[in-house]
């Protein structure tokens, strides 16, 4: 084009150019004001350094060995085919220190455990060296896992054995009156506590009664047993051996089905891909412990 | 009659590149002014809530322990006259934007907070309480309570900054000048470093 032609293009683009550089402009400071708050916020939440949530159980502190791993391991994935809610074990070393409460709101929120909408998650927090235990109970579950409920999880079945240094039995045994607690059944938790407070001795009524019943069994079959090969002519004792029964010789002892509990917990072990705390949030409820 | 249709055309132009700055700029956060605020209202909501809980809570904490320790009239009557006060100061509908009823708020509720802490103290003399199953589920339900009450003061608190914030800064100042200028500055608060702790149960020291 001429230079005339040029210029007249020139002035007459000018106030349309004009506009387009000022929206540019705007956008572009609109967008860079905008990332600022955001920079500020992260500024404020100064959390302490959590854990990866690489599973259910978290043993940062190594209080768990791959047996009780698996067994609690079963447990919660049971818990959370049933009712979805999550129920996570962490230890951690330190805590950094942050109060017990405050570090395991935080890490329970961060983690988001629990289904969102419904926030049932709980998580068991347990820190040796700073001698701290929590329950921390998701908004959804404050109902059923009462502040009053978690306390005497704590006092009865965790502070007891962590008082011994058994720190696997305290988590095992809270991990068990929680999924109780949560599966409903409750009134089981509150017995084993008062029986607990009532006796120190270890052993459970119902365990000794089903000892008995199966000792009274197997008692009886050998002395059927004796009986029958007494009555029994030598003779004819060979002769039934050889003609072979149909039926079961009661000799065979069926091993009952109480005493094979741990071999139902066997399969759980892994997990193929827990995703994760589902979005739920946390507002404080639970209790906590030290020994 | 040429410069004059030139002129209209630039005019309409120019209307029309402010609208789409203006929707462009929108993504930018227009709407966060309202959902930041409401969200901070919850929040406050909660932290009411929690008081109320924690006040609910205060009677039956008193019964059981008079029942056991009638001599320590005074540190009862204490909390009951802050539980009163507490409940009596009435909280005007915009609270969260009027820093005097808030300061008045939270100082009869300092005032109560500190009156159950001297009651749990005045307790741990008297084992025949602390060892009673109702006190120790009262003692739990409480410690909860004064937990929750700390997560949602911390909650509202940040609530309440990212919103001020948001009407300070830039895209938000303008959108506060544009549409919001009755929006105010919400009231925060401290938390005084004694009652950042919840009062704690050492299970510790209790024998079986």
């Amino acid at each position: 084009m001429s230079r005339d032609a040029t210029a007249r293009w020139a002035l007459r683009m000018r106030g349309p150019a004009f506009a387009v550089a000022m929206v540019l402009t705007g956008v572009i400071a609109g967008v860079l004001f905008a990332a600022l708050p955001a920079g500020l916020a992260i500024a404020q939440l100064s959390n302490p350094r959590f854990p990866a949530l690489t599973g259910r159980i978290v043993d940062g502190a190594g209080l768990l060995n791959a047996q009780d791993r698996a067994e609690i391991e079963a447990r919660l994935k049971a818990l959370e085919g049933k009712a979805t809610d999550q129920l996570v074990v962490v230890t951690v070393r330190s805590l950094e220190g942050y109060a017990v409460e405050d570090y395991a709101i935080r890490l329970a929120r961060h983690w988001k455990i629990g289904q969102q909408g419904t926030n049932n998650g709980v998580v068991l927090l347990v820190a040796p060296n700073d001698r701290k235990v929590r329950i921390e109970v998701g908004r959804g579950l404050e109902g059923q896992l009462t502040d009053a409920m978690s306390a005497l999880i704590v006092a009865n079945a965790i502070l007891p054995a962590f008082r011994r240094g058994e720190f696997a039995t305290g988590i095992k045994a809270g991990v068990r009156d929680i999924t109780d607690v949560l599966l409903g059944d409750a009134e089981a938790v509150r017995q084993r506590a008062a029986r607990l407070k009532s006796r120190d001795s270890g052993l459970d009524p119902v365990a000794v009664m089903i000892l008995l019943f199966w000792l009274a069994v197997v008692g009886f079959i050998v002395y059927a047993h004796i009986q029958q090969a007494r009555s029994m002519p030598a003779g004819a004792g060979r002769r039934i051996r050889r003609s072979g029964r149909g039926r079961d010789d009661p000799g065979i002892i069926i091993i009952p089905g109480g005493f094979g509990g741990s071999g139902n917990w066997g399969g759980g072990g892994s997990d193929g891909g827990w995703s994760g705390g589902g979005g739920g949030d946390f507002g404080g409820g639970g209790s906590s412990g030290s020994w | 009659m040429q410069t004059a249709l030139r002129t209209r055309a630039h005019g309409f132009l120019a209307v029309l590149t402010v609208a789409l700055s203006a929707a462009l700029l929108a993504g930018c956060g227009i709407n966060n002014i309202p959902s930041y605020e409401n969200q901070a209202k919850a929040a406050w909501s909660e932290v009411l809530n929690q008081y109320k809980r924690r006040t609910d809570l205060i009677p039956n904490l008193v019964e059981t322990v008079k029942g056991f320790a009638e001599q320590e009239r005074k540190v009862l009557t204490d909390v009951i006259e802050a539980r009163a006060k507490a409940t009596g100061v009435q909280l005007p509908a915009d609270a969260v934007t009027n820093p005097e009823a808030m300061k008045k708020f939270m100082d009869a509720q300092g005032q109560l907070g500190s009156a159950l802490r001297q009651l749990l103290l005045v307790v741990e003399r008297y084992p025949d309480i602390k060892s009673g199953q109702n006190f120790l589920a009262l003692q739990s339900q409480i410690e909860g309570t004064e937990n929750r009450i700390a997560v949602a003061r911390r909650d509202y608190i940040e609530a309440v900054r990212r919103y001020n914030t948001e009407l300070v800064t830039f895209p938000g100042r303008l959108w506060k000048w544009a549409m919001y200028g009755a929006n105010k500055e919400m009231a925060t608060f401290d938390i005084p470093a004694a009652e950042t702790t919840a009062p704690k149960v050492d299970f510790g020291t209790r024998k079986p």
